[in-house]
């Protein structure tokens, strides 16, 4: 058997049973490994459940940078006997299982090509501790020091993190150490040395580590949101509970009154409501949902668009239709929410890479809804939203002030300037508003769904409804220079081919381009990052013979969108779809595009590599 | 029918404390049928915002879809006003109200609306206790579709081309009083005496007012065998009291017998003084209001006036704990964290 031998570049998968307090475990060996300077990529595969079902915490060492998700397993630590054959089949042959060897297990349960590792750890936890939960609970880091002594750990860093983690609470502090350097001594004593390694580097920087829902919601802080409206969905709901906490800490009054309202409302309907409601009165609004939240909130959505009240969506989207698969990623509500509501309606969407983007596209989301007059979605998906991502640090701009866009003061009605709620008066499609109360006798208007005139008089001629509808749009041309512009990186030589990419492929894509090089592929990439799409899109598309569309859907949502908008030939487009839920993969890219490559010819008859 | 209205007026038309004619107080005319009740209520609000001297413009009106929801557009030209989407009027005011806390909101909405459609931002709206006046213009029925029942039909009410309904009706009152409503009432668009005080009353209260306000659609339900008609409710009605509305202790005037009035002076100082018609109804036991109710509906009666009041209501904001300035007037410095605070959070990241 040859065993894998690598050096800061393996992935190592954690089985667990959920609730098990596996999580902090899991994050302490994550954690360990970020601050001895070694880049990791981490994912949660959790069910729809809270206590009792199979979950998996993914590793993937990348000295190189690499932060998707590889594919493949290098070394199972498998704490859960309920997914035991699937995991040890997982492994890469000549991989390494790491499991709890308390009670003996016939050979069949094993496999032949494979280093097998076996810790005592209930017997050690059962010997050391009499109290139930902290047998379960010391187990979780008794491992997390088995590792550390398999893999070269640093255990000062570990200790740090701990420290760090229980500060104040020394005693919890100390049994934490204690039951590590336990499982560390153990190995040390009883186990061989492996073919994997970590050896401390210097890759990391000033990255920061953190999950993307918790960047969008201190984005929504910065933005100046007061309110958020929201109803518990998965994989969303740490977003409005990440504002919460963001807000209590900086936007408590000393007399403990709050500089924000957050309401757990009814239903998605209602959600979408009440930031409407608060829009309309002048507060920045948001609200935080999945796709059949989405689904559920299109009638306001195109209210929102027709009586053009700000709002802002961040959709953290999961595997569908209907409940699809809730715990599980994709890239599924970018038609339903471009195109979101009855009648003609489009809308902004936005599509962060990583948190870091979630944090910045947050703040922006209000500037650009107050200056558009109408909703911004945020497509995050649960890979983003929900895993611990390591990206560059936030920043801010002291010097940047929110854009409330076009609000007419009781100053400017009292000179007499003209106010028409819907009348273009720069050119730009963007008319003046004012919120309710502004001045005792002028500029209040009626808001309605139905249709109205440039003074938001209600009619039904269809020369004035033409009139708004036309607006609209160019109020829609605007934005397209306001949205984030898409951002091209050019193969290492001319190409006639391209591809498109957005949102959580990024980081995949980008290893997959290193790797495509490598097979002969060049290919020139377009990160979008916005609908609707810069006029750079059609030029990209325009400069190549055939683009290659990489999406987390079945539908290829994304594609459908731009030869429709952009009035492209599809047959230019061709879709690189995955959509099995689980994050897409540089090896599935690389591959997929690969096969395409071959049959349109993109590969030189002799190979560049030497 | 009139299509415009006339802008002369009586130059001795009676002012307010603002100097305010009602003239002020009105809205574009009303495209409803002449004789529907909603234009009643609606001159009922023009009468009851006029006298407590509220400038038009402190107040936002709000309402969903259907006869009832157009009606904002019939009164307070000067106000700001949202006809939004079917049911949700709730959730939109609910919103309204958490960015401004300082302007008045003023819900309207029909039995369709609040009761079918909306019923569930209906019941969430009153449980949270947004500090509004929430009035439903009940006829029984959906005018604007042209007359099939509504969720507040009475069982066994006909409709206009015969067929009966068979379904339970609900009582919006009774819901109201359940989920928390501090101030309900039921009132009759036929009756303006009594619906301008409860209409003020509503408007001062500094939580959840709800008032069911009977309004007789005249296209298609106020015929024989409907239990919404105006020959119906006149007969019917009971009203529980009268309602005054004070902001200063206006001594009792000899035509109220002692024991026979109910004060109550709420948060803002308005004193609500209540002269009792009916048996022994305490207007401030919740619990004595919705059993005074079933009673009086199980003998056929339309029980009206002010059913209930807590003169010391909490509201959403008391519940959120949210700062005195409205969160739509915070500014950068109030918001926004900054890059320091940033740094910080950072460097916990790592």
């Amino acid at each position: 058997m040859q065993k894998l031998s690598a050096v800061n570049d393996f992935v190592v998968k954690f089985a667990n049973v959920n609730g098990s307090g596996s999580a902090s475990a899991n994050q302490l060996f994550a954690k360990s490994i970020l601050r001895m300077g070694i880049p990791i990529a981490s994912r949660n595969i959790f069910p729809s459940n809270i206590q009792g079902l199979p979950t998996w915490f993914e590793v993937r060492v990348s000295g190189e940078g690499h932060l998707g998700r590889r594919g493949g397993v290098d070394m199972a630590v498998a704490m859960n006997p309920q997914t035991w054959d699937r995991d040890i089949a997982e492994l890469e042959p000549g991989g390494y299982l790491v499991y709890d060897s308390t009670k003996p297990l016939p050979r069949s349960r094993f496999r032949e090509d494979i280093t097998v590792l076996g810790v005592p750890l209930t017997e050690m936890c059962n010997a050391r501790y009499t109290d139930a939960r902290q047998r379960q609970l010391f187990k979780n880091i008794m491992y997390v020091g088995a590792l550390s002594s398999l893999l070269g750990i640093d255990p000062a860093a570990v200790e740090q993190l701990l420290t760090e983690q229980y500060r104040g609470k020394e005693k919890l502090a100390a049994s934490n150490r204690e039951a590590f350097h336990m499982g560390r001594d153990w190995a040390r004593a009883n186990l061989p040395e492996i073919g994997l390694r970590l050896e401390p580097a210097d890759k990391v920087g000033n990255r920061i580590y953190v999950e993307g829902n918790a960047a969008a919601a201190l984005g929504a802080v910065y933005g100046g949101a007061t309110v958020c409206a929201w109803y518990p969905i998965t994989p969303s709901t740490s977003l409005a509970e990440a504002f919460e906490r963001y807000c209590r800490r900086f936007r408590t009054d000393p007399d403990g009154r709050k500089r924000y309202a957050i309401v757990q409302a009814e239903d998605e309907l209602a959600s979408i409501g009440i930031v409407i409601g608060a829009s309309w009165n002048g507060a920045r609004a948001f609200t935080a949902t999945s796709g059949p939240g989405i689904s559920l909130m299109q009638e306001f959505v195109g209210l929102s668009y027709f009586a053009e009240i700000p709002a802002v969506i961040f959709d953290v989207q999961r595997a569908g239709p209907s409940t699809g698969m809730p715990t599980r990623t994709q890239q599924s509500d970018v038609l339903s929410a471009a195109y979101a509501s009855h009648g003609d309606t489009k809308h902004v969407l936005l599509l962060p890479e990583d948190p870091r983007e979630c944090f910045e596209f947050g703040a922006a989301a209000f500037d650009l809804a107050d200056r558009l007059q109408t909703t911004i979605f945020v497509l995050l998906d649960l890979d983003i939203g929900m895993n611990d991502w390591l990206c560059e640090p936030f920043a801010w701009d002291d010097a940047k002030r929110m854009d409330r866009g076009k609000v007419m003061t009781a100053e400017m009605l009292e000179a007499g300037t003209t106010f028409g709620r819907y009348l273009d008066v720069d050119g730009d499609g963007i008319p003046y508003r004012t919120y309710p109360g502004t001045h005792p006798s002028k500029g209040a208007f009626f808001t309605r769904g139905t249709s109205r005139d440039r003074f938001a008089k209600y009619t039904e001629q269809g020369a004035a409804y033409v009139d708004n509808m036309q607006r609209l749009l160019r109020k829609f041309e605007t934005a397209k220079s306001l949205v984030p512009a898409p951002i091209e990186r050019k193969a290492s030589r001319t190409t006639p081919y391209g591809v498109i990419y957005y949102g959580s492929t990024s980081a995949a894509m980008r290893e997959a381009l290193v790797g495509l090089e490598q097979d002969g592929v060049h290919l020139d990439a377009l990160r979008i990052r916005a609908f609707p799409f810069p006029e750079d899109v059609s030029r990209f598309i325009e400069a190549h013979e055939t683009v290659f569309v990489v999406e987390q859907n079945r539908d290829a949502q994304l594609r459908t969108l731009i030869t429709t908008e952009c009035g492209i030939d599809p047959a230019r487009l061709v879709p690189i779809l995955h959509y099995d839920g689980t994050p897409i993969t540089a090896r599935f890219i690389r591959a997929a595009i690969g096969r395409q490559a071959s049959s349109l010819d993109v590969v030189p008859l002799r190979k560049t590599v030497p | 029918m009139s299509y415009l209205k006339p802008t002369l007026h009586h130059p001795k038309l009676p002012t307010n404390a603002l100097g305010l004619t009602r003239r002020d107080y009105e809205g574009s005319i009303s495209t409803l049928c002449a004789g529907c009740g909603h234009d009643s209520i609606s001159a009922a609000i023009v009468q009851a915002v006029w006298e407590l001297s509220i400038p038009p413009h402190r107040v936002a009106k709000l309402s969903g879809i259907g006869c009832s929801s157009k009606t904002p557009d019939y009164f307070l030209g000067a106000s700001h006003g949202f006809n939004s989407v079917h049911g949700r009027m709730p959730s939109v005011l609910t919103g309204a109200n958490l960015a401004n806390r300082e302007l008045i909101y003023l819900g309207v909405s029909g039995d369709g609306d609040s009761a079918s459609i909306g019923l569930g931002q209906f019941a969430h709206l009153m449980r949270r206790g947004v500090n509004m006046t929430y009035i439903v213009e009940n006829n029984g029925v959906y005018g604007l579709t042209k007359g099939q029942f509504s969720a507040t039909s009475d069982k066994g009410s006909k409709a206009k081309k015969g067929a009966v309904n068979t379904d339970e009706p609900i009582d919006l009152v009774a819901l109201a009083l359940e989920l928390g409503a501090t101030y309900v009432a039921r009132s009759f668009s036929g009756d303006k005496d009594q619906l301008v005080p409860l209409i003020k009353g509503a408007l001062t209260h500094q939580g959840v007012a709800f008032i069911d306000c009977i309004s007789p659609c005249v296209a298609f339900n106020n015929h024989e065998g409907s239990t919404k008609s105006y020959d119906y409710v006149r007969e019917h009605n009971e009203a529980v009291n009268r309602l005054d509305v004070f902001f200063d202790r206006t001594p009792i005037t000899a035509s109220y017998a002692p024991g026979e009035v109910t004060e109550v002076t709420q948060h803002d100082g308005s004193l609500l003084r209540m002269r009792k018609l009916h048996e022994d109804h305490d207007p401030t036991d919740r619990v004595a209001a919705l059993n005074y109710l079933a009673r009086h509906k199980a003998m056929g009666e339309i029980v009206t006036g002010l059913l209930y009041i807590d003169p010391h209501p909490e509201d959403l904001h008391d519940h959120l704990g949210t700062v005195a300035t409205p969160l739509n007037r915070l500014d950068d410095a109030a918001l926004c964290p900054g890059s320091a605070a940033l740094e910080k959070i950072n460097a916990a990241l790592r």
